[in-house]
């Protein structure tokens, strides 16, 4: 007998009332409710003042009886489960399956091998393959492997296929987005109470958006997309209270940097992070994203932050199915907690070799630096560029060390050409970047934040020391493995680029 | 005592190379204890390790990577041979520090290699911790030239594996040649794709400061029945916590042969 589709394993599991399996307990029941709840789903349209989490009544939580937090309920539900807690392992319903070209050729041989080479993944409309680490480069392995992605997204009819072609020149793809993370926002694929997975460790940036967000490896993503669910654990939520008027100086970058270095590289490893309080309300939704991003860098599963008014903003004109979001309730049980007063902070590096190698960046101003680089999913935002563009006009002066920018995606970089930066008399970014005799922007794509192919603009090929707004600076991150990379935010990297110095921006904004 | 156990395995051979030809080029260096017959109990000598003197090199194991033949034995068993369902792994030891990640262990220019293509992924364990800083660690993990390593075991301190979620990180240890890979404690995606590939066992010690007794080379014997760690060189035993029901799964050989040899799926994909 040849099972040669994905459904048929499942119908196995499903329908062969395996009782005595532990699969068979869990999918049983499962199967049925599956489409039940679809139809179910509602939106909470929340005004933004009743999202804390503290002033929510339980009742309209949906869970009077068990106490949950944010993560627990989106699992729960995911699971349908009426409760679950920390520690429990549940075959979670996966609502979308985010790879790339990476890993998403060893995760489609994984899917054939395991599913048979005619199986069908479990929802064409579910799965979305972004081409966005290897892209200009000449290397024929890294060519090859976006063309699998074709392949595969053609024989599969896959929905959601951002494909590149012609690699002379970005703009020819109109298809074409850029970094999977970043594209995965603008494209409305994330949503409140969903739960997205993908073959890249900073898929957790979507939990900005109030969703169940993790990264995954090969052999997982080849079962999601073969069944559609996977077996995940429970993690229990550290809750990271961030309150206070944050100082105009910093962004959200410097937030992570803080809570890593403080809680360490491994501070959050098999746990959740929540992000509330009165400055996250504030952070518009790129900066929660970076917020998020990061998580994985403290070892996190997953980080969270309560939708809200803004959330539904961003979300408006992105996406049109219905979500409901969840907010966790007032007696849910949070491992930790930690009260940030954001407006005691300062703008922060990570040293080399470790993200939670933090730093002030005025404790570093003897650090002479060789090149500064801007994007990445964590830097590499319209908002990140905008900010950098604020720190050159205020300055007014050029920059001393080659200053790399990479916008993440294709709208970021027409945003970098086209919005007017304000203050700046109708200047648009790539103006100031160009008076401020920074590179011009590069092809979006993940670029040198992970080094890559050895062509890759901005690698890092000789030992160099590195100002950059991206996630990681481990040894050999961006390339060569003396290299140093100091990790900041956007405002610190442009005003390093302008000193040639690691410097704090309040240098140049006050 | 130690000394004694040192013996007994020094006479071992270190290391079981498959002939080499077709699709059993996938190198081992384990021991797997067959149960229970290969077991006989020495009246005088109460040691349990020295009672073990058969050893046997389990082929099965050695082809199941690349052709996914299943091992014979269930995944479930009965209590008393669960034990028995684990492996012994002995050799040289590699030891790293607290904090490698995912960047040192296969550095992102070669993640264009996918692990599911079989020369890729031979090459992938070409370059296993090619990442790691060459003045930290002088001895190269793969001699240049040769595609496998001669330490089957690797000793390293905490959050092992932290970055990123490349599974051609366990992929490339595994296809090294490692076995299994005993640290204070993993990031999280590592260590899962870890037990979803079955490339190798992430074990953690029980007791935190390993990887600063052990020394690269140190002969040593993972006892995952027992749950030990034997340096052969140093004399020292340290306990480590149970591999639980990640072990069964990584003995199968991942996730997917588990779930067909427990019959949770069908078996006759790709006939």
């Amino acid at each position: 007998m040849t099972l040669s589709s994905s459904l048929s394993i499942c119908s196995r599991i499903f329908d062969d009332k395996m009782e005595s399996t532990f699969l068979g307990s869990f999918y049983s029941p499962i199967y049925k409710q599956v489409r039940r709840q679809t139809a179910q789903r509602r939106v909470y349209k929340v005004d933004a003042m009743a999202v804390t989490t503290h002033s929510r009544p339980p009742s309209t939580t949906g869970s009077v009886k068990h106490a949950m937090t944010m993560t627990e309920k989106i699992l729960a539900k995911a699971s349908n489960k009426t409760s679950v807690d920390p520690g429990d392992n549940v075959w979670v319903n996966i609502d979308n399956l985010m790879t790339h070209d990476v890993c998403g050729p060893g995760t489609i041989g994984i899917f054939k091998k395991e599913f048979g080479e005619n199986a069908k993944v479990w929802d064409r409309e579910k799965i979305i393959i972004i081409p966005d680490h290897y892209i200009f480069t000449s290397d024929e392995r890294a060519n090859r492997n976006v063309d699998i992605l074709r392949d595969f997204c053609l024989e599969q009819d896959i929905k959601y296929f951002y494909d590149i072609k012609d690699l002379g020149d970005f703009r020819a793809n109109p298809d074409y987005k850029g970094v999977c993370h970043v594209a995965l926002a603008q494209e409305g694929h994330c949503r409140p109470g969903e739960v997205l997975l993908g073959t890249d460790s900073h898929t957790c940036n979507a939990g900005a958006f109030g969703q169940f967000a993790t990264g995954i490896g090969n052999t997982d993503a080849g079962f999601v997309m073969g069944t559609g669910k996977l077996l995940l654990k429970i993690p229990p939520t550290m809750r990271f209270v961030l309150d206070g008027e944050m100082p105009s100086f910093l962004l959200a970058k410097d937030l992570i940097l803080q809570i890593i270095g403080e809680i360490t590289v491994s501070g959050a490893t098999y746990r959740s992070m929540e992000f509330v309080g009165s400055t996250v309300e504030t952070l518009s939704m790129e900066e929660r994203m970076t917020l998020c991003n990061m998580v994985v860098e403290a070892g996190g599963k997953n980080g969270v932050i309560p939708a809200d008014k803004t959330t539904y903003e961003y979300l408006e004109d992105k996406t049109s199915k219905l979500f409901e979001p969840m907010y966790s309730d007032a007696q849910a049980r949070f491992v930790y907690e930690y009260k940030i007063d954001v407006s005691k902070l300062e703008p922060l590096v990570a040293k080399p070799h470790s993200p939670d190698n933090r730093a002030l960046a005025r404790e570093c101003k003897d650090v002479k630096i060789d090149r500064v680089y801007i994007g990445s999913c964590t830097g590499g935002k319209t908002e990140d560029f905008l900010a950098a563009a604020k720190v050159f006009l205020n300055s007014g002066s050029k920059v001393k060390v080659p200053t790399f920018l990479v916008p993440a995606t294709q709208k970021v970089w027409m945003d970098i050409y086209a919005l007017p930066v304000p203050g700046a008399g109708g200047k648009t970014c790539s103006q100031i970047f160009e008076e401020a005799g920074c590179d011009v922007p590069a092809s979006p794509s993940c670029g040198a934040c992970l080094g890559g192919p050895r062509d890759t603009y901005a690698r890092m090929n000789e030992p160099k020391v590195c100002v950059s707004t991206t996630n990681r600076n481990f040894p050999g991150r961006m390339g060569d493995k003396e290299g140093q990379i100091y990790l900041a935010s956007p405002y610190t990297a442009a005003a390093s680029a302008l000193t040639g110095l690691v410097t704090d921006p309040r240098d140049f904004l006050q | 005592m130690a000394t004694a156990a040192t013996q007994s395995f020094s006479t071992l051979p270190l290391e079981f190379r498959s002939s080499g030809k077709g699709n059993s080029t996938t190198y081992l260096q384990c021991i797997h204890l067959k149960p229970p017959i290969k077991y006989f109990r020495s009246p005088v000598v109460s040691d349990r390790l020295l009672t073990r003197t058969a050893f046997s090199f389990n082929p099965i194991r050695c082809v199941q990577r690349k052709s996914h033949l299943l091992p014979v034995v269930a995944a479930t068993s009965d209590g008393n041979s669960d034990t028995s369902l684990l492996s012994v792994f002995h050799g040289a030891c590699y030891v790293l520090g607290d904090n490698i990640d995912t960047d040192q262990i296969i550095p992102a220019e070669h993640l264009t290699l996918v692990p599911s293509k079989p020369d890729e992924y031979q090459k992938l364990g070409s370059l296993a911790l090619i990442g790691l800083s060459t003045s930290l660690y002088p001895i190269p993990f793969v001699n240049p030239g040769s595609s496998t390593t001669l330490y089957p075991i690797i000793i390293a301190g905490d959050n092992f594996g932290c970055g990123s979620s490349r599974e051609h990180a366990p992929v490339a240890l595994g296809a090294a040649g490692v076995r299994a890979v005993v640290a204070e404690s993993y990031a999280r995606i590592f260590f899962r794709n870890s037990v979803a590939t079955g490339e190798v066992y992430p074990v953690e010690s029980e007791e935190v400061g390993l990887s600063k007794e052990c020394t690269t080379g140190d002969i040593v014997t993972v006892d995952l029945g027992e749950s030990k760690l034997m340096n052969h060189t140093t004399g020292k035993e340290y306990s480590l916590k149970p591999i639980g029901d990640a072990g069964p799964v990584i003995k199968a050989g991942g996730i997917f042969a588990y779930a067909r040899n427990a019959g949770m799926i069908g078996t006759d994909v790709n006939k």
